[in-house]
């Protein structure tokens, strides 16, 4: 599976557009991390727990977002996109969306 | 009276360590910005014609990362007279810049040279319902790929 945030696949003709995908999740972390990030906002610097959930949780809405465009029968997902939204303290959202394609090689 | 104390020691902690830990990440920014100076990166959406490019795989960077209270308490001040808040644009450059050299550090494991379409996000992730700005989260995103140029 091929993800791009291009518009092109380098090598590769688009043969067929299946449309929007997404992957999305909403996480949080335990209230241990949260207590240190809250120390940190003293002292400032990188809250490399947060940075830490924030990565794994793109990870996680890029998995879901492969998992759809593989239901639809792409091989590859173009122009990706992503979004963040804190929902509520301490959690946020992440989101994953793309264009589904079926590339063939030139 | 105990409140006051409380208040004037963090100004103190947030103001010592801040600058220590702001001046040490502005030293390890510069280094690695030499040290990843040859991947190229462009907002640029489609290769021009007449470059190659092999391999294609989507590479991010991303940073959490907080004023301390010294700089909040100032930015505070700041907000009642308006004008320029210097102390969260360092904040916001150190990230940017940080999240552009994961990025890079990607693709450079990747074997890439280029990252295209570069796109930046930044999102507040504050704990008190965005009544105060404290931490953002700063995203960089592209595609990384080998180019090289036909004859």
């Amino acid at each position: 599976m091929l993800i791009s945030n291009l518009e092109v696949v380098p090598g590769y003709n688009i043969v067929k557009h299946l449309g929007l995908v997404q992957g999305s999740t909403v996480r949080a972390k335990h209230v241990g991390r949260d207590i240190i990030a809250g120390l940190k906002n003293i002292f400032g610097g990188e809250l490399s727990g947060y940075t830490e959930l924030l990565q794994e949780a793109r990870e996680e809405a890029v998995e879901r977002m492969k998992q759809q465009a593989l239901a639809v029968g792409a091989n590859a997902v173009i122009n990706v996109r992503f979004s963040t939204s804190s929902v509520t303290q301490g959690a946020a959202e992440l989101f994953a969306y793309g264009t589904a394609v079926v590339v063939e090689e030139k | 009276m105990s409140n006051l104390v409380l208040f004037l020691l963090l100004l103190v902690l947030g103001y010592s360590f801040g600058r220590y830990a702001e001046q040490r990440h502005y030293r390890s920014i510069i280094r690695r910005e030499k040290e990843y100076s040859d991947v190229v990166l462009t907002t640029v959406r489609r290769p021009a014609p007449g470059v190659e490019l092999t391999g294609s795989e989507l590479v991010a960077g991303s940073v959490v990362i907080s004023v301390d209270y010294f700089k909040r308490f100032l930015a505070g001040l700041r907000n009642l007279i308006g004008g320029r808040m210097t102390s969260y644009e360092t904040l916001l450059d150190r990230g940017r810049r940080e999240a552009i050299l994961r990025m890079k550090q990607q693709a450079k494991a990747r074997g890439a040279n280029m990252v295209f379409n570069v796109k930046m996000e930044t999102a507040s992730i504050s704990k008190d319902g965005g009544s105060a700005l404290g931490s953002v989260e700063i995203l960089a995103y592209g595609t990384a790929t080998t180019v090289t140029i036909r004859e």
